[in-house]
């Protein structure tokens, strides 16, 4: 049985974007001094929305002085209770504005509004919310009575969630006393600029927060920059381990959020619908265009095939298109680029013998798009099992025992997160232990919040972003941890 | 009579719970702070970091495994065997550091005391570093800290007991194995420590001992694969910190490198949340 859905699309006229975007630099908006420009395109359909400005090194020079300003005379000296009264305000007029942040972002990076609007956009506004109530408790947060900020925080965020990501580093940078210079993703920075008349509408003092645009030499810049106090990065491990040998040998602090290639283990007593269900939110959420995405599905081998064929019907049914309809469920893939990069990775399951299977799905003409796949017979040795897709690709293997769904687990130099799904308590409590990840999810997948730290083991990163964990990552630790460290939380 | 040949002993590395010589085969002196001949240590080479590495990987199996109960206990006891070797420990240290009679009792009374100190959070640190986190959903949601993996360790080449103990320790008792490189110029305290670590119920692999000279064998440990975290306390080059640093970004290691405290004074608890890692576990609350 199918069903026929008349479009539902979400209007995009409560969004107006101007032909271009400047530099966000100590409360306001600032031409670069290059003039140079780069184009944003909405990946569903290839039309330019607007020029951005990209940053260079006086840009970058402005922008990091404009946030040591502010932290000098302005936010290093606020008492919390008031900077947390900013970031309350902040909260409340994202969630005043949240349609038009949810209509922008999905415009943008091409992610489904249903998504934007019921996850990215709510998230984004409950960072600060929780956040702002840390400002004035911060003699609460472990790390001994009255810590103290860092300074000036270089944030550097991707293209995946962006608002939710500028969230996850400004709200806690900003209530630990910090001040800030971000760089949205290039293919993405629009929610960020919005972000900027936010600041502006809150009145929050100039400086506190600045937003550059650029792509990776802007990156680079603002890691380099010896008037930086601490890097945050999320983005993929090869650029992180780049910043962490940039960072070598500094007293700037780092924390990463790198990249994953998570389990998402079902064991032959799971509910095998409510699994299916937490399958492809693992993995076909915002086009699997999650660091934390269940991209390596390990069955065990009893219930292999039937999962497998339960998870193509339902896969059948997921309605890839339009990223406004609120009937969309798989959005467009946000670059061409990313989807060059995916289509390769399918192209290397193809050649190495795993076995394919594609949902169907009517791609539009427009844009730039993948349709569900999911790989079977795939082995731990494929590259499709081992490096992250980054989207809507999931990689199938089985198991027999516990151990082996372990081992298999465990066997990646990523670990963010992993799934288990089981009816079983001692089963998932054991699991939970012997999995090497930050974020363990047990008969759920994919969910986010404020309060839940996040954040992964080995090379998927150190720090963590959310909860009480997350605050070290913008305070001076205790005395005898007084320490040049990277990463420590 | 006085005339008795005194038995030496040979000073070795401590790999698995084993005192191998260093397979380089190489040695070299130690001398105590007015010049004199003490020893010929070994002198650690890329093969037994790499097999120190292979021992602790197969120690952290079943030390991170152990009840932290059990962990706290064989922490104790590593202060029990210190304690019955006080006066051994004494001399080492005076011989080490040229320290006074009463400044190195001290020195290895606090080193004792440490031990205790540590062994005693085996079973607290989790409550004070771990959670539960009210999330605005049907959801149980908490938090752990869990122990990092394999640890590589640069001891403080000035304090040759009391900061080696205090780096170890907390390493070890969340759960972490270590594989420590001894002050260079040093070594002797750090090795009567191992003789005790072997008679301590200290599993095989759990700390290992290297001697030598960290700016030739601390590079493999940092550029290792399965080395997760590396704590540059007594890297005193600047020059060589960095180094380590850019070798350990390969892997994404957890870099670290404190500030030389007073030893003597009560640590608070910056190192034992140094070497762990925030688990969060959700799951579904529903009938």
């Amino acid at each position: 049985m199918t069903f026929e859905y008349a479009p539902a699309p979400e209007s995009r006229a409560i969004v107006s974007i101007a032909p271009s975007y400047g530099l966000f630099i100590n409360g306001e908006f600032v031409d670069p001094t290059s003039g140079t420009t780069f184009k944003t395109v909405n990946p569903a359909t290839e039309e330019v929305l607007a020029e951005i400005s990209e940053a260079n090194q006086s840009d970058v020079n402005a922008a990091v002085n404009s946030a040591r300003r502010a932290y000098d005379r302005v936010w290093s000296v606020m008492n919390g209770r008031d900077r947390a009264k900013y970031l309350f305000r902040i909260a409340r007029l994202l969630q005043e504005r949240a349609r038009e942040f949810a209509v922008l972002e999905t415009l943008d990076n091409g992610k489904p509004i249903r998504e934007s609007r019921d996850i990215d956009v709510p998230l984004a506004a409950a960072h600060f919310f929780y956040h702002a109530g840390w400002a004035d408790k911060l003699d609460y947060a472990g790390l001994g009575p009255n810590p103290q900020a860092l300074g000036v925080a270089g944030q550097i965020i991707p293209w995946n969630f962006p608002l939710l990501m500028l969230a996850w580093k400004i709200a806690p940078a900003l209530a630990c006393g910090n001040t800030v210079v971000l760089k949205p993703a290039e293919s993405t920075s629009l929610t960020a600029l919005l972000f900027a008349e936010i600041c502006q509408q809150a009145d929050l003092p100039p400086g506190v927060v600045n937003i550059i645009t650029g792509a990776g030499d802007t990156g680079r810049m603002i890691v380099e920059h010896d008037g930086i106090d601490k890097i945050a990065f999320t983005g993929s491990t090869e650029v992180g381990k780049s910043i962490a040998r940039a960072l070598a040998g500094t007293s700037r602090k780092l924390t990463l959020e790198l990249g994953g290639k998570a389990a998402n283990i079902v064991f032959d007593d799971a509910p095998i619908d409510q699994a299916v269900e937490g399958i492809v939110d693992g993995i076909f959420f915002n086009q699997g265009h999650v660091c934390c995405a269940g991209s390596r599905l390990l069955l065990q081998e009893s219930i292999a095939e039937e999962t497998i064929d339960a998870l193509k019907r339902r896969l059948q049914t997921l309605r890839l298109g339009d990223p406004l309809d609120k009937n969309t469920d798989i959005g467009a893939i946000n670059s061409r680029e990313q989807l060059n990069k995916i289509d390769e990775l399918i192209k290397s399951g193809d050649d190495e013998g795993a076995q394919r299977w594609t949902a169907p799905c009517e791609i539009p003409d427009k844009g730039w798009w993948c349709a569900p796949t999911i790989f079977t017979n795939v082995t731990q040795a494929h590259r499709i099992a081992r490096e992250e897709i980054f989207g809507p690709v999931l990689s199938v293997l089985t198991f027999r025992t516990p151990d082996e769904a372990i081992e298999k687990a465990n066997n990646t130099p990523f670990g963010l997160s992993a799934g288990i799904w089981t009816e079983k308590g001692s089963r998932i409590l054991m699991m939970a232990n012997e999995l090497r990840a930050g974020v363990i999810w047990a008969n759920t997948f994919n969910r986010f919040d404020p309060a839940s730290p996040f954040g992964g083991f080995k090379e998927s990163g150190f720090g963590r972003e959310g909860g009480i964990q997350g605050l070290s990552g913008y305070l001076q630790s205790g005395t005898d941890s007084d320490d040049q460290a990277k990463g420590m939380s | 009579m006085n005339d008795r040949v005194e038995v030496r002993k040979t000073y070795k590395l401590f790999i698995g719970g084993a005192f191998p010589r260093s397979e380089s085969g190489r040695t070299y002196e130690v001398h105590d702070t007015d010049d004199k001949f003490l020893a010929n240590a070994a002198k650690g080479s890329r093969k037994d970091a790499r097999d120190a590495v292979l021992a602790a990987r197969k120690g952290f199996a079943a030390w991170s495994a152990a009840t932290a109960y059990n962990r706290g206990q064989v922490l104790y006891r590593v202060a029990e065997v210190m304690e019955g070797r006080r006066e051994q420990f004494i001399a080492d240290v005076q011989a080490a550091e040229g320290l006074g009679d009463k400044k190195s009792a001290r020195v290895v009374d606090t080193s004792i005391d440490r031990l205790v100190w540590y062994a005693g959070w085996a079973d607290k640190y989790a409550q004070v570093l771990g959670n539960t986190n009210p999330v605005a959903g049907p959801y149980f949601n908490f938090s752990i800290p869990e122990p990092t993996g394999v640890v590589a360790a640069i001891a403080p080449q000035d304090s040759s007991l009391l900061g080696l103990v205090s780096v170890i320790a907390p390493i070890v008792v969340t759960g972490n194995a270590a594989i420590v490189i001894a002050s260079t110029l040093r070594p002797i305290p750090a090795i009567t420590f191992t003789e005790v670590l072997a008679t301590s119920d200290v599993p095989p692999g759990v700390i290992n001992m290297l001697t030598g000279d960290p700016a030739e064998i601390a590079p493999w440990l940092a550029s290792h694969g399965d080395v997760n975290a590396i704590d540059l306390t007594g890297v005193t080059s600047t020059e060589l910190a960095k180094k380590l640093e850019i070798e350990a970004a390969g892997t994404v290691k957890r870099v670290r490198r404190p500030a030389q405290p007073n030893w003597l004074s009560t640590p608070d608890l910056g190192r034992l949340g140094a070497f762990v890692e925030t688990k969060t576990v959700w799951h579904p609350l529903g009938a």
